[in-house]
């Protein structure tokens, strides 16, 4: 069986900027597949390219064994994009909407009418399926735009940053959604800026920096590689910093990191639970007084630093 | 799998003509704002301005505002299409498994629509300010036609625009090309009393010929000595930059989607 998609050395330029620059990537079917990675990274760009919208400048790229540049209507026939912007006529119901996609995709009016009220169905929206679009909130209009995506029943469906600048509610929703296709058989390739996202639905997660794949794995490889969590103290006075690191440093060598700024300590951890109690103690035992303490996720920021020993940000400042 | 381009062109157009339909901006933009500006034409200024060649001024304005009408309809296109790339839809229409002519064919198709639309409604508009015929009603329905065969073409110019532009407020500022553009020519007062090298611009200016063409299938006899050529002279020139429009912004606008 073919892989949903393949990428080998994959470069785009714009311009002297490659926005792409040798991307490998491949992405197995059954699969949801997230690409990670800071603003101007190259996600949407990639994206772009396996929905055919952007021709590459060098190597190869296959979506579900087509290639984009040579059978790029083939591949449009087995994909669904939704975009960074809810790609919908405001002046049209959320129905009219999805069957003029539905008709796009070459169904007929009946055809179109059913999958319609399915899609409809599925993203809950149906209450609102005959009012115009422009009525809609946001997370709605998310909603109607990944409709817009499944209505033709793609093989692979495309999302590019599907919940940046949404509100945590239609956030789990979206997620729920998508989930719910991955159940039915759907191929996903998702882009975030989130690791929380990417954990919560992706099978594979691959890193992108400066347009080149850094690393990829499954979500707990990728977490094994710079600890499942984070504690992260806030320290009362600025005396103690020094002395909350040391007392951290000594239960997890090499794994604390400091901000003087902002009197903020944190440590990766692998997990257990015990390594909070564990923390609270020898800060403690330091006389060290606390604001805050917390078990969270790492950031973005975070699993760059661990991955490629700097943040997003001295890339940005570096480019 | 895939729509055909019959099917694909019509769902497209479609589209764009619900838009229009159902945006309360774009209708009255489309509609009201032509008439209004021929109403305050004709009796605000109309007074004042006065047409030495014997044609009254309201038979003078009227088909120098259906032509120029045209160049706004089309600054509303360009906004249109920037809109439609700025918001993704545009790169929506082109993920899909349809012919990608279908996409530009379509929204032509609307924008003709709605060209003709606002014309129609010009025109009404100028038979009530008082607007009469002076030549044969045969001429002026091809006065009618060339109006919006320049206006398609001018389409294409718009439509290149509103690409390029990419997103909705660089096309409105775009759009204010069409002031000059309509105002010096010889649409709203003739270029004769214009200093000397703006009547140079103006006289020959596209928008001049097309208005002068739609002058002279309207205004029969009295309007060949006033404007010094027979009706063929204008028709000819306004049709050549017709084509001219065509053959530079129709490239242009295709070579930008495809690349987009």
């Amino acid at each position: 069986m073919t892989a949903t998609i393949e990428a080998a050395g994959v470069t785009k330029r714009f311009g002297k900027a490659a926005a792409l620059d040798g991307l490998d990537l491949e992405a197995e079917h059954g699969q949801v597949t997230a690409i990670l990675g800071p603003n101007g990274a190259g996600k949407t760009t990639f994206v772009r390219a396996v929905a055919t919208l952007h021709e590459i400048d060098e190597g190869s790229l296959r979506v579900n064994g087509h290639d984009v540049t040579r059978e790029a209507a083939k591949v449009r026939r087995t994909i669904g994009l939704a975009g960074q912007y809810a790609a919908i006529e405001p002046a049209m119901t959320g129905r009219e909407n999805l069957e003029m996609v539905a008709r796009l995709f070459g169904q007929g009016r009946r055809a179109a009418r059913q999958n319609t009220a399915v899609v409809l169905e599925t993203l809950d929206l149906t209450e609102a399926a005959d009012r115009r679009a422009r009525t809609y909130s946001g997370g709605m209009r998310r909603k109607l735009d990944l409709g817009a995506s499944l209505v033709g029943s793609p093989k692979l469906l495309l999302l590019d940053e599907p919940t940046t600048g949404v509100d945590p509610r239609s956030r789990l929703e979206l997620w729920d959604a998508v989930r719910a296709l991955v159940a039915q058989g759907t191929d996903v390739l998702l882009t975030t800026q989130y690791l929380e996202e990417a954990d919560h639905l992706a099978d594979r997660i691959v890193i992108i920096d400066r347009g080149r794949a850094v690393a990829a794995g499954t979500p707990a490889e990728l977490k094994g590689r710079i600890g499942g969590s984070v504690i992260e103290v806030h320290v009362r006075a600025q005396d103690d910093v020094p002395v909350a690191a040391n007392a951290l440093e000594m239960l997890e060598p090499g794994r604390v990191n400091v901000d003087e700024s902002t009197r903020r300590v944190s440590m990766g951890v692998d997990g257990e639970a015990d390594r909070l109690t564990l923390a609270m103690r020898s800060l403690a035992d330091a006389s060290v007084a606390i604001d805050d303490i917390s078990l969270r996720q790492p950031t973005l920021d975070e699993v760059f630093l661990a991955l490629t020993g700097r943040t997003p940000d001295d890339e940005a400042e570096a480019a | 799998m895939g729509s055909g381009i019959v099917t694909s062109t019509l769902v497209v157009a479609r589209r764009a003509l619900l838009k229009f339909i159902r945006t309360p901006q774009l209708v009255v933009f489309g509609s009201v704002q032509m008439v209004l500006f021929l109403v305050i034409f004709r009796y605000v200024f109309g007074g004042a301005i006065g047409t030495a060649s014997g044609i009254s001024y309201v038979n003078f304005l009227v088909p120098g505002f259906i032509a120029t009408g045209v160049l706004f309809v089309g600054a509303g296109v360009s906004v249109g299409v920037a809109e439609d790339m700025e918001q993704g839809f545009i790169d929506r229409l082109r993920s899909l498994p349809i012919p990608r002519a279908s996409v530009l064919i379509g929204r032509f198709l609307a924008d003709t629509a709605t060209l003709v639309w606002s014309l129609a409604l010009g025109v009404a508009a100028g038979f009530l300010v008082g607007f009469r015929l002076n030549g044969s009603v045969l001429d002026a329905l091809a006065a009618f036609g060339l109006c919006i065969v320049f206006g398609c073409a001018v389409g294409w110019l718009f439509l290149c625009l509103g690409m390029f532009a990419g997103n909705a407020q660089a096309a409105q500022a775009v759009g204010f090309l069409v002031i000059p553009l309509a105002f010096i020519s010889s649409a709203y007062v003739p270029a004769e009393t214009m200093p000397s090298w703006m009547r140079v611009v103006a006289e020959h200016s596209p928008v001049t010929y097309m208005v002068d063409a739609a002058r002279s299938l309207t205004l029969g006899p009295d309007a060949a000595s006033a404007l010094g050529h027979p009706a063929g002279f204008f028709v000819i020139r306004a049709l050549a930059w017709a084509a001219a429009f065509v053959l530079i912004f129709a490239p242009l606008t295709v070579a930008r989607f495809k690349r987009a």
